[in-house]
């Protein structure tokens, strides 16, 4: 199958993945948690390459969802000590990051990883980088983790839809309904390690947050309805992958780069032209409230 | 060891290096602590990320690798990231910390768009344009340490100047307002300054970690002290140390990058902070904690155990 089609489909895949945990994390209000995880796993990342000196293992990926998990709880445990919230936030994904960086350039030589790769990912080479199970090419490896990686996501959250909405908005009441909210927090936080890990070969750890918040925020714009919203979100995504491919095609550059900027304009769009909470339709109301109000 | 320290201290490219290290860890320490004092702290991270487009368009225009021209590319792009999560938060619902979430990937994912573009378009002096994205202190030379000088040195008298006004915007801003003081003035203007020492640090540490020599510090320096201004100073002195050692370790390692290895020196001076400061340090409560309950126990009250 062309290159197109593979490159498309793991952005896709990626981009729904984190538009329907990115709802979740904007709702809870933990937009940087996402942010911390996807900077923390990548001394995961290097140490499980270093143990095992494959990329393709299933190790590498509990290691490194591991790691983001540590992360996770370390600034938990950072802010039950009464360090504030952010503050706890910086101090531990940057020493994670650069514990990793440390392990990635002290070993450059052993590790097939390339620190830019990391960041930034090289969605193009997807095509090449194939699964082979039993001799039979299966098609792109990151297809195959992205795929599974969104099919746990869609499991975990159609199971527990209910629990997973409750905890979002109103923590207290979960409490009160006998909902393990602490379980459901972690559980969220270690699927969105997971898909940190899944897409970091493909849109590089910082995009990886762009795709986590921007649609999401996005969606939040448009609707009032959770159902709606992971729709919306979802669909943002995807939409940028498609536009963002394209625009990459044509000016030459990087494809997760472009398909981020491309989800931004959409947020600009939305921020601007929302029906329900966009500037101009509140400038409209304001002005119309303001003219009753001296017409009376 | 020590005479490869000696050695290092003796070569005057790795003086220089050190005293840029050392300046640019006093200075984002002092103004750290504001920042975490304000709970913005993790605005110098989305400030950081968003000087890469403003790199890339500078030079994109002049064609050449200028520090003072990647300086104020960078200027420009992480204000109007200010701008930006301002607007964001004031005219929709969405929150402070996705408003960041939002500018932070949205102008990174520009910035690397445009590097790439640069990159594959083939002219030949963008070479080591990436550098700037994990900073090497290696490289700063003579007269960026002079800049890296003359900044911080305006940074501490800014802070020294406006002390008494940036600490009343820290605790009580709605006092401030009260007493006629220009508030959002001044607000933007720690704003600005914050601007400024990122994008200095950002060739020294690079995009990711410049955030950590921002908060850890300051949080470390924290434990120690309820005063301002002692504050202030100890996170400058932890951040100066952190320079020193992450510019010494990596000097003397091979292969060794200097940013992450100074950042791994803040957390270690935040760990020892948090393990033994005096009264707020977890052993010191740990023990007052036993003192309250023995004097408890002596007193004939009821123990639970």
């Amino acid at each position: 199958m062309s290159s197109d089609f593979w490159i498309i489909l793991t952005a896709c895949l990626m981009s729904a993945a984190c538009g329907l945990l990115g709802c979740f994390l904007i709702l809870r209000k933990m937009a940087l948690i996402g942010d911390a995880i996807s900077h923390a796993v990548l001394p995961g990342i290097a140490i499980a390459f270093l143990l095992s000196g494959t990329r393709d293992s299933l190790a590498m990926m509990i290691g490194a969802t591991a790691l983001g998990l540590l992360a996770v709880f370390l600034i938990q445990w950072l802010q039950n000590s009464g360090i504030q919230s952010d503050a706890s936030i910086g101090i531990i994904f940057t020493a994670l990051f650069a514990i990793g960086v440390i392990i990635i350039s002290l070993n450059a030589r052993n590790i097939d990883l390339d620190l830019d790769c990391v960041l930034f990912g090289e969605i193009a080479y997807v095509q090449w980088d194939t699964w082979t199970a039993n001799g039979i090419d299966m098609g792109p490896r990151s297809v195959w983790m992205l795929g599974s990686a969104l099919l746990i996501i869609l499991l975990l959250l159609a199971l527990f839809y209910k629990q997973f909405k409750i905890s979002a908005f109103d923590p207290a009441m979960a409490v009160a309904c006998g909902i393990p909210v602490m379980l459901f927090h972690y559980l969220l936080m270690g699927m969105v390690s997971m898909t940190s890990v899944a897409s970091f070969e493909s849109v590089g750890a910082i995009l990886v947050v762009g795709m986590l918040i921007i649609p999401a925020s996005t969606a939040y714009l448009l609707t009032d309805r959770l159902g709606r919203m992971l729709m919306y979100s979802v669909l943002t995504g995807v939409v940028s992958s498609i536009i963002g491919y394209y625009t990459a095609y044509i000016l030459n550059a990087s494809i997760a780069g472009s398909i981020v900027t491309v989800a931004g304009i959409l947020f600009g769009i939305a921020f601007v032209f929302s029906p329900k909470h966009g500037v101009l339709i509140r400038r409209l109301r304001q002005r119309r409230s303001q003219g009753t109000a001296i017409a009376e | 060891m020590w005479n490869t320290i000696g050695a290092l201290i003796l070569d005057p490219n790795v003086r220089w290096i050190i005293v840029g290290c050392m300046l640019l860890g006093l200075s984002s320490g002092v103004i750290g602590s504001f920042m975490v004092l304000r709970k913005q702290s993790l605005i110098g991270d989305a400030l950081a990320h968003a000087a890469l487009p403003g790199i890339c368009i500078a030079f994109m225009l002049s064609g050449v690798k200028s520090t003072g021209g990647f300086f104020i590319g960078a200027l420009v792009a992480g204000v109007l990231a200010t701008f930006g999560i301002r607007w964001i938060t004031q005219y929709s619902r969405i929150k402070q910390d996705a408003a960041m979430g939002i500018i932070l990937s949205f102008f990174f994912g520009v910035g690397v768009l445009l590097l790439t573009h640069i990159q594959h378009s083939g002219d030949g002096g963008q070479s080591g344009l990436d550098k700037y994205l994990f900073g090497q202190a290696a490289s700063m030379m003579q007269s960026d340490v002079y800049v890296l000088a003359g900044i911080s040195l305006l940074m501490i008298v800014i802070c020294v100047a406006l002390f008494r006004l940036f600490k009343l915007i820290s605790f009580d801003p709605g006092f401030a307002k009260g007493m006629g003081l220009p508030v959002a003035f001044l607000e933007q203007l720690l704003l600005l300054l914050t601007v400024i020492i990122v994008v200095a640090g950002i060739q020294a540490v690079g995009v990711v970690l410049m955030s950590a020599l921002l908060i850890t510090p300051a949080i470390a320096a924290r434990f120690w002290t309820d005063r301002l201004h002692i504050m202030v100073m100890v996170s400058g002195i932890f951040g100066a140390l952190s320079g020193l050692i992450g510019t010494l370790w990596s000097g003397m390692v091979s292969q060794l990058p200097t940013g992450p290895v100074t950042v791994l020196a803040a957390t270690v001076f935040f760990a020892i902070s948090a393990l033994c400061a005096p009264r707020r340090g977890w052993l010191a409560k740990l023990w007052s904690r036993k003192q309250t309950k023995e004097q408890w126990q002596r007193q004939g009250g009821i123990s639970h155990e």
